[in-house]
């Protein structure tokens, strides 16, 4: 199964460890992803509040470049997942974006016809290469470890524009509310996942680095809700979410007095781990809150 | 608060409702009831000035400023709880968004300081190198905003930089030159 993959400029920076295990572990599902040729910055929140037209116009010049292969479009990150199945939402909805963007990409000697799907990588392991293969792949005993799915925003919400592209999934992938398909991902690599109810809470996104506090509080809220059911860990598939929870986690102790020790992994890590992949292979050892000792014996089975 | 607690006709400004309707999609607030399921979705409903709700009764009341000055706009982080929960389909997050657009324009975004210099900041790098340079983005946006605040951002500034996160150098598009020809074409098309 090849894709064009759109990575975004995260898990080239700050997230480069998701792109680690993304590497590690989907040769062996037979997911081959081929990176997009001088793709862009698809703009995330930030462009949209400052000028919508133009930010459309540059998620549309990756879309346009992606065209020519006739694959769909994967990303690891939910904020590019959201903005680019937006600009499609919107240059097919309304004929007067779709005019002026369609202007825009001829002067950049483009054209662009509103049929690409763009899906995140969450999907594509679920959906293409399936759990069963997932439990096939699963070597390692996972199941002492409790892993709490956190699914953020961008990803299950925006069904509303019928994100997911494409007839059957009119509806979006999951639910807005009560997702589960990366509950049902944690079982089948036989670890053992934990229900709480802030699986879809906010974690405050950039709003950590303007309204910190707020930010901060929101953090609380998801950690304090996963380390009350259990969780050894909480898995997330959003590099911004995973920054919020894991880097500012230090701060969100020092502001509430809490004591939070929670890794917080992307899903590819623990599908790595579930592999018997080492840690290092898998970017672990750059995570801001270090796996804890328990987590370790679990994955030494101790 | 509201600080008029009588208005006139004559001081609302009608036009912002125009301005709202003719976005894409915006005159589906026309269809708003008013039931508060936006509000009571909202994390950040708390700290606003003006919960969702409120906001949308605001416009259409015609109170510009208010809604305009208002920190709504800027705690709105763009989670589309209230979105997707909405029983008329109003696409609340993405009017929150324009609201966000004129008020930078304006120069109302006042208590949106820091969020708007982010944003400016953030479209600035990609207008630069085509991509987002995280490391150079964090630095401009504490000297901009920030610049006596700086302390507040080292510790997770190293926690990125001693794991390795933090690349010093920009990655810059090869053909950034047609992204900026796409974004001036688009530039001349919106002034028109
Ligand atoms: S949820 Fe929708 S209809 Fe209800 S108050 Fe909010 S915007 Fe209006
Ligand atoms: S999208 Fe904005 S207004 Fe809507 S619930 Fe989220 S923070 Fe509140």
């Amino acid at each position: 199964m090849k894709y064009t993959y759109y990575p975004g400029c995260s898990v080239k920076s700050t997230a480069n460890l998701y792109q680690e295990s993304i590497d590690a572990v989907v040769p062996a599902m037979g997911v081959e992803l081929e990176e997009l040729d001088d793709w862009n910055c698809c703009g995330a929140t930030a462009y949209m509040s400052v000028n919508e037209m133009m930010s459309f116009a540059i998620s549309a010049r990756n879309l346009a470049m992606a065209e020519k292969f006739h694959r769909d479009v994967v990303t690891p990150c939910s904020a590019c997942y959201l903005v680019l199945n937006k600009t499609n939402r919107y240059f097919n909805d309304y004929p007067e974006v779709r005019k002026k963007l369609g202007v825009a990409l001829e002067a950049g000697g483009l054209s662009y016809s509103g049929n690409i799907r763009v899906r995140h990588i969450l999907d594509v392991i679920i959906n293409d290469v399936g759990l069963e293969k997932i439990t096939g792949l699963a070597s390692r005993k996972l199941e002492d470890l409790n892993v709490a799915p956190y699914y953020g925003c961008q990803i299950v919400r925006p069904m509303y524009y019928g994100f997911g592209a494409g007839e059957e999934n009119e509806e979006g992938f999951d639910d807005p509310d009560d997702p589960v398909c990366m509950d049902r991902l944690i079982e089948a690599t036989g670890a053992t996942c934990v229900k709480y109810s802030m699986k879809t809470k906010c974690c405050g996104s950039s709003l950590i680095g303007t309204e910190e506090k707020q930010a901060l509080k929101l953090c609380r809220g998801i950690l304090a809700d996963a380390e009350n059911n259990g969780a050894h860990c909480i898995v997330t598939i959003c590099p911004l979410c995973q920054m919020n929870l894991d880097v500012y986690q230090p701060k969100v102790n020092s502001l509430f007095g809490t004591k939070f020790d929670i890794p917080v992994i992307y899903f590819t890590q623990l599908i790595g781990l579930a592999m018997g992949k080492q840690p290092k292979e898998l970017g672990l050892e750059r995570l801001a809150v270090k796996m804890t000792r328990p987590m370790k014996q679990i994955l030494q089975g101790a | 608060m509201l600080e008029r607690e009588v208005v006139y006709e004559s001081v609302l400004d009608h036009d912002f409702l125009d301005e709202i309707y003719s976005l894409p999609g915006g005159h589906e607030i026309k269809k708003c009831i008013q039931c508060g399921t936006c509000s009571g979705s909202c994390p950040q409903g708390a700290v606003m000035d003006y919960a969702p709700r409120k906001i949308f009764s605001l416009i259409r009341a015609g109170f510009r400023d208010e809604v305009l000055e208002s920190n709504t706009i800027w705690y709105c982080s763009s989670c589309y709880s209230c979105a997707v929960r909405c029983p008329k389909e109003i696409k609340i997050t993405d009017v929150m968004y324009a609201l966000k657009r004129i008020a930078i324009k304006e120069g109302k975004a006042k208590k949106g300081r820091k969020a708007s210099a982010l944003s400016k900041n953030f479209v600035r790098m990609v207008n630069k190198y085509g991509r987002n340079h995280e490391t150079e983005l964090m630095a401009r946006y504490i000297l901009s905003a920030e610049p006596f605040n700086a302390l507040n951002f080292v510790p997770q500034g190293w926690r990125l930089f001693s794991n390795g996160r933090l690349p010093l150098m920009p990655h810059k598009i090869k053909n950034i030159e047609q992204l900026r020809k796409i974004l001036k074409k688009i530039d001349e098309l919106e002034e028109m």
